[in-house]
């Protein structure tokens, strides 16, 4: 008992630590969000013109689910990054010669994350009531697409934990994050019906998790989802998303315990 | 009784090309109150060896204990009782001096009303009261290195671990640093500490061990030690290239003269002081031999491990510093 007041009790202090990052680094939080308005303005006023809905809605509706879950994704490259700068800055390793649990680091790590990233999700909500966006559905159908887009930045903050703990340098840390997250969340249903795409990609962007989280969100928001096709995750975009963010998180939580484990070899 | 013991240590970093044997037996045993320095170059080990010691590394081979405790089965005991402030400054550079003294006292499981009063009284103590609340990042390096310390002392360890404490700071703040250093000394603090220069080990531990490819080569207090290299060393550099040979017969007929061809420069062991260095100059006078420079200087770490193991000290690149270069390079700049 007494350990797991330990356990949270370092926990928080982690987490205090690493959300004190956001005010002293202002520009990481201002970046991330203006990067997520300038996509919404891209494609809400350039490109959304030219892109049908089928069965009809607003474009700019069926756009704001997309831009929560890309920004959400591209959360997991800051803690990536963050991980990797306490790497090489040995403050991993001061932390390790400290009487403190073990798990502390990596819990504290991710509940900040979280705890950054309903922030994130507020200010983008709050854009796209300016361009038009808005909830149709009933408050706990919305509560249940907000925790759905939590749950989901949990399982990609353990990835950047992962991320943080494997690469050298920051900078790869960095381009790694981009390299895969930009064609996770482009070749899913996030800026375009899946029904526009060459038939061969199709397939891969309907069982994207990327996808079903979006398809999710905008069924549980009550904003245009055309992604409800014959696929079967079409069909059932809540079911797939818990089911992706679960297997996420079984496969990355291990993994990077492991390898923050492993560091004393 | 010995607070640190440690018998065989290895430890081999394997890659598919080579395999580098970091620690290739290292024993080592320091008393309550004293103060042992590591010396040794780049790559010696040093750094595995408190990595081992303060629970972050597991050796492959040997034992170590902490007052007893076995670093790796009572790993979470032993960091109880450690502090360790590593080679490059380990603080959060987003946080105030003060910040980061809390935190890292909240993680030595102090209160929070505890860690507030030990972190204003470090801040006072290593003159960081007026910068302590401004955020770390704007903090110079001699300042970095300072609140460093302070972190490793928050929890009042028992035993302090210092892994390169002035490395990269400029004279003054490593005259600082020492400073500080002493005063955790004559409070009868348990000190190990690594360094590359000789004068610091000199000025700081009782005991010297002198670390080469993994191994202890040699112990002792610094006396003892530059008894063994044979004190001060007297240098000549003389002008012309043809008069090395015949100089180097003069002033040391023995034949124990290291002759550097390139920069016409001899050296020799001077146990004789200024006295044997007016002899010289004498000497080479009255064979009208000219010279452009002639000087007495104290031993290196270069002479030390020249005379303990037939070579010089060797840089090579250390197998845990792969992670951490760029940050060194970052903070010089």
């Amino acid at each position: 008992m007494n350990s797991l007041r330990i356990a949270v009790a370092d926990g928080i202090v982690i987490s205090w630590r690493n959300l004190k990052r956001v005010p002293r680094i202002p520009e990481l939080a201002i970046f991330a969000i203006l990067q997520s308005i300038m996509f919404v303005l891209l494609f809400a006023f350039v490109f959304g013109g030219a892109i049908p809905i089928p069965g009809g809605g607003s474009y700019r509706e069926f756009l704001m689910p997309g831009i929560f879950v890309q920004t959400l994704a591209f959360a997991s490259v800051t803690t990536a990054i963050a991980v990797a700068d306490d790497m090489t800055k040995g403050l991993i390793d001061r932390f390790r010669s400290l009487p403190m649990a073990r798990s502390a680091v990596l819990s504290g790590r991710t509940f900040a994350d979280i705890v950054y990233n309903v922030g994130l999700l507020i200010v983008l909500m709050l854009t796209g009531l300016v361009v038009g966006w808005g909830v149709h559905s009933s408050f706990v159908d919305f509560m249940y697409g907000v925790l759905l887009l939590l749950f989901f930045t949990y399982a990609m903050a353990w990835i950047g934990v992962y991320l943080g703990l494997s690469v050298p340098t920051v900078e790869v840390a960095q381009q790694l994050g981009f390299l895969v997250i930009f064609p996770i969340t482009f070749l899913s249903n996030a800026f375009v019906p899946t029904e526009t795409l060459p038939a061969a990609l199709q397939p891969i962007a309907e069982w994207n998790p990327v996808s079903a989280l979006t398809g999710a969100t905008r069924e549980l928001f009550g904003n245009p989802n055309p992604y409800a096709s014959s696929s079967f995750p079409g069909e059932h975009p809540i079911l797939m998303s818990v089911m992706w963010t679960i297997a996420l998180l079984v496969v990355f939580m291990p993994l990077a315990i492991r390898k923050y484990r492993a560091i004393d070899r | 009784m010995a607070v640190i013991e440690a018998q065989g240590l290895v430890k081999v970093y394997r890659s598919r090309k080579s395999e580098v044997r970091a620690l290739d037996g290292v024993d080592l045993e320091v008393e309550e109150g004293t103060v042992l320095g590591l010396l040794g170059p780049n790559g010696a080990g040093k750094t595995t060896t408190v990595r081992v010691l303060t629970t972050l590394l597991r050796a492959d081979a040997g034992r170590a204990t902490i007052a007893g405790l076995d670093v790796g089965r009572d790993a979470q005991a032993v960091r109880r009782m450690i502090g360790l402030s590593g080679q490059y400054a380990a603080i959060d550079e987003n946080l105030t001096g003060r910040e980061n003294l809390w935190m890292f006292g909240r993680l030595y499981q102090l209160s929070s009303h505890d860690a507030k009063g030990r972190a204003a009284e470090l801040l006072t103590r290593f003159d960081l009261e007026k910068a302590g609340d401004r955020v770390a990042k704007t903090y110079s390096g001699g300042m970095r290195r300072r609140l460093d310390l302070a972190a490793a002392l928050i929890g009042q360890p028992k035993l302090l671990f210092l892994d390169e404490p002035t490395t990269g700071l400029d004279p003054r703040s490593r005259l600082g640093m020492w400073d500080v250093i002493r005063t955790q000394v004559r409070e009868g603090a348990t000190l190990l500490l690594t360094t590359q220069y000789l004068e610091e080990a000199d000025a700081l531990a009782d005991e010297i061990a002198v670390v080469d490819t993994g191994k202890i080569i040699a112990r002792g207090t610094a006396d003892e030690l530059k008894t063994q290299v044979g004190g001060e060393r007297i240098e000549v550099v003389v002008h012309d290239h043809d008069h090395l040979g015949r100089a180097a017969q003069l002033i040391a007929p023995d034949g124990l003269a290291t002759i550097d061809e390139h920069s016409r420069r001899l050296t020799i062991a001077a146990e004789g002081g200024a006295q044997q260095l007016v002899e010289v100059v004498l000497r080479l006078g009255e064979e009208q031999i000219r010279i452009d420079d002639v000087g007495l200087r104290r031993p290196t770490l270069d002479d030390v491990f020249l005379a303990l193991t037939g070579h010089a000290a060797e840089v090579e690149p250390d197998a845990n510093d792969t992670r951490t270069d760029m940050t060194s390079e970052g903070e010089s700049a």
